[in-house]
């Protein structure tokens, strides 16, 4: 299928990431886990300032050389893995305790980096910090608060503009809830930090010159891909990401009428919501026409997201019928545990934290996805991949919420849930149907 | 049943053509050089000559999109994974999109002109920023306008013109009472003698309780301004706060021609003539996209944008004419309700000086494009009230 995301995966970034985590956690040690993680961040500080110090050396002998010299390197790469084991102890990603050093596969989340300083571009160092400007913005959204090396060189700055909580610390923050009730990390919780962990890595490796290839947000690029857990609310994604720059420019007022629309018809959603709660309070499943209605507003948001996000190319519809390039495919209805259903609005507190931190980074997406279109005619595919994934996620709380499903929003991240179903087969011709057209007589 | 609306339609229109200034009114002849400073004149005409010449580029242009838009346009239907009225949005709002990218360097040079002679004090990043927001609001409109017609011509087919034209009179009547409460920051005067004189001047032209409102526009320009707007009870006068600050008799005139519009039903006559207009232009774009399927079909939609801009410049220069001929109204009623030439004469004097307005312009562009009288016609206008009262 030209122009998928199945025919055009990415490829694997020069900067990975390794889980061999467990999801077993301490209680003890989480439960005091940022007091135990003191000596850490004192010793991260003292190894920051020396990479800040050392920066302007690491740039000038890399532009001289064509690439960065082995000791600074080593230097550069062990405080990088560091960065990211800290990190990963911290937002409860991984259970251990980790050294101090950032030696290689001496912890359960690591960072596999490029073995042999490999010849770079001149004009990608010359510019590497202006470069890496974006990736390290979406690095803040994503792992919050600095991510791996976020004390680094000059990042003070580019942390103001995306210094929200970030994905990786709102997580972190309802795991060390849920681990202390069940003494287990969710696993999606874990895939998302790993996958948050894995970009933080990339961009910092980009910026301290120990890779010149470009950071990549497609959730398969630095994890390992996992296979999603299934879910009534999937995503489908046959997008062409070729944009034609006109309509990208006007993209947002180009969306006017539908955010309008859109408007409208929410409250009119949350109405039909509330009869919703009420009748599958009493019947135990949400009414199929009413389940209808709200599965093609979830349909049409999810449509009208990717259409300004820009992960999604073509003018959506107005009505949320299914076709649209970033689409979801929504189960029928089914039976729904009354409680469940009773307590609804506060189960959906958790997922809406998390949405609303996720939602912070596919912005940050869509702001580079807008600019890298109106250049160069096209998305790039792993910035679409985070903003489909964000509207994935968005979708499932939807749907939650709205009673379209009981399951709960699954975190993890993953572009595609599965490809859209193919079209149906042209029947072939009767032999009493006639035949026209060039050559038929 | 056309030559009966055609002759109802002349029929309206000699009605609402008919004003109270009288027709045996004469004006003097006047020489701008003897009327005006010869500097603040030569401001004001080389200031205007530079807009119009502007003007009449961006005119040009539209033209020029909406005419290569009309023919290419169609292409952008691959854009689209909506149905055929979403699509037609998309098609209306690409095609103002580009009309705005040809303009944007004309209103840009214009803007520099009127920095450079300090009629505006607005940044060109507030400007742009304020332009491309200002065109959502104009894709509201647009889409709302085409989901009318397109609605109407996907279930009515060919008839869709008639209850289309019916339901923007009834729309631009919505609009223009709901006007008054939307526009945010006008406030009362704070001064009690303009109000107790506001009140005085409505009450004396008939149209008592109608309230004075001001609009703090300081902070983007020193252009003088003032309108009358609303229906019924939403009925208001508005005087910018640049042109209260001009002499007192001044703005009195200013306000009495203000009410002097609200006196003599210039905003109804105004949807009046729209009505007299929209119906047989609603036609001919019915009958202009009827090739491409109608107006139901988005196809139609770049082609039904640039037959609707053909229109509106065909018709300009009548609803420029009546505009002006409700503005002399405005002139004569305030006249005979201020009962103050002088001051009317003052007042077009520091118009001239303050906003640049060319107090005489080419009679051709006068003819097709403006809304107002001249200064100078104004002028005579006061000149002959004042002989007309001796």
């Amino acid at each position: 299928m030209a122009g998928t995301d199945a025919a055009e995966q990415p490829p694997r970034a020069a900067v990975t990431i390794v889980n061999r985590d467990d999801l077993q956690r301490s209680r003890w040690t989480v439960g005091f886990r940022l007091i135990l993680a003191i000596p850490l961040l004192l010793w991260f500080v003292v190894w920051t300032i020396a990479a800040v110090l050392l920066a302007p050396v690491l740039w000038i002998a890399t532009l001289v050389q064509g690439r960065p010299p082995a000791g600074l390197r080593d230097f550069y790469a062990a405080y990088v893995r560091f960065s990211v084991h800290l990190y990963a102890y911290m937002s409860l990603a991984a259970n251990p305790y980790p050294g101090f050093l950032g030696a290689a596969s001496s912890y359960p989340v690591d960072v596999v980096l490029p073995e042999q300083p490999a010849e770079q571009g001149r004009w990608g160092i010359a510019f590497r910090l202006l470069l890496a400007l974006p990736p390290l913005l979406l690095a803040e959204a994503l792992a919050g608060g600095g991510g791996g090396g976020g004390g680094a060189a000059g990042s003070d700055d580019w942390s103001v503009a995306a210094n929200g909580p970030g994905v990786l610390t709102t997580v972190a923050v309802l795991a060390w809830f849920a681990i202390l009730a069940r003494g287990r990390m969710p696993s999606g919780f874990e895939a998302l930090q790993t996958y948050a962990l894995g970009y933080a890595a990339q961009a910092y490796a980009y910026l301290f010159l120990l890779t010149d290839r470009y950071p990549d947000s497609h959730p398969t690029a630095a994890a390992p891909q996992r296979a999603l857990a299934p879910h009534p609310i999937a995503l489908t994604l046959s997008d062409d990401p070729r944009r034609n720059r006109l309509t990208v420019a006007f993209r947002l007022l180009l969306a006017l009428p539908h955010i309008v629309w859109i408007t409208l018809w929410a409250i009119v959603a949350a109405i039909v919501a509330i009869v919703t709660w009420f009748a599958a309070l009493i019947t135990g499943r949400p009414p199929a026409a009413l389940h209808a209605f709200l599965a093609r507003f979830v349909r049409y948001s999810v449509h009208l997201g990717a259409f300004i996000y820009v992960a999604g190319g073509p003018f959506p519809g107005f009505l949320g019928e299914p076709g649209y390039p970033v689409d979801v495919e929504i189960g029928p209805p089914a039976e729904q545990s009354r409680w469940v259903t009773a307590f609804r609005l506060i189960l959906a507190i958790p997922a809406l934290v998390v949405g609303s931190a996720i939602g912070g980074a596919a912005l940050l997406a869509a702001v580079g996805a807008w600019f890298a279109a109106l250049f160069t005619g096209r998305v790039p595919l792993g910035v679409r991949a985070l903003i489909a994934y964000s509207l994935r996620y968005s979708a499932q709380t939807s749907g939650y919420l709205l009673l379209l499903t009981e399951r709960y929003p699954y975190s993890a991240p993953g572009p595609v849930d599965r490809e859209p179903a193919p079209e149906p087969a042209p029947e072939p011709p009767t032999p009493e149907a006639p035949l026209t057209g060039p050559g038929v007589a | 049943m056309l030559a009966a609306l055609t002759a109802a339609g002349i029929v309206a229109a000699a009605h609402l053509w008919q004003t109270t200034v009288p027709g045996d009114l004469r004006l003097p002849h006047l020489q701008a050089s003897r009327e005006f400073p010869a500097r603040d004149l030569h401001r004001a005409e080389s200031f205007e000559a530079f807009v119009r010449v502007t003007f009449l580029l961006s005119q040009a242009a539209l033209v020029a999109v909406l005419a290569v838009y009309a023919r290419r346009g169609t292409a952008f239907m691959r854009e689209s994974a909506a149905g055929p009225i979403g699509t037609g949005f998309l098609l209306g709002m690409l095609g103002l999109a580009l009309v705005w990218l040809a303009r944007l360097p004309f209103g840009l040079v214009d803007l520099w002109w009127a920095r450079r002679h300090d009629v505006v004090h607005v940044g060109y990043v507030e400007w742009f920023v304020d332009d491309f927001f200002g065109l959502g609001g104009k894709f509201l409109y647009l889409c709302l306008a085409l989901l009318i017609v397109m609605g109407l011509a996907r279930l009515v087919r060919q008839a869709w013109w008639i209850p289309a034209a019916a339901a923007f009179v009834g729309l631009l009547t919505l609009f223009t009472f709901t006007g008054p409460y939307l526009v945010p920051d006008l406030h009362a005067p704070k001064a009690r003698e303009l109000r107790a004189e506001a009140a005085r001047l409505a009450r004396r032209e008939g149209v008592a309780g109608v309230p004075l409102r001001i609009e703090d526009v300081h902070d983007w320009t020193d252009q003088p301004n003032a309108y009358a707007f609303g229906l019924g009870p939403s009925r208001r006068v508005v005087l910018w706060d640049t042109i209260a600050r001009f002499p007192r008799r001044e703005v009195r005139v200013v306000m009495a021609h203000e009410y002097g519009h609200i006196a003599h039903h210039h905003i109804a006559k105004g949807i009046g003539w729209f009505g007299l207009v929209v119906l047989p232009a609603a036609l001919l774009v019915a009958i202009a996209t009827r090739r491409r399927g109608g107006l139901g079909e988005p196809a139609a939609v770049p082609l039904a944008l640039f037959v609707v801009v053909i229109l509106q410049l065909a018709t300009g220069p009548l609803q420029a004419a009546a505009t002006r001929r409700y503005e002399a109204e405005a002139d004569w009623s305030a006249l005979r309700t201020a009962r103050d030439p002088v001051a009317m004469r003052a007042l077009f004097r520091h118009f001239t000086a303050r906003a640049l307005a060319d107090p005489d312009p080419p009679g051709w562009f006068h003819v097709l494009f403006d809304d107002h009288p001249t200064g100078l016609q104004r002028i005579a206008m006061a000149d002959a009230f004042a002989r007309a009262q001796r």
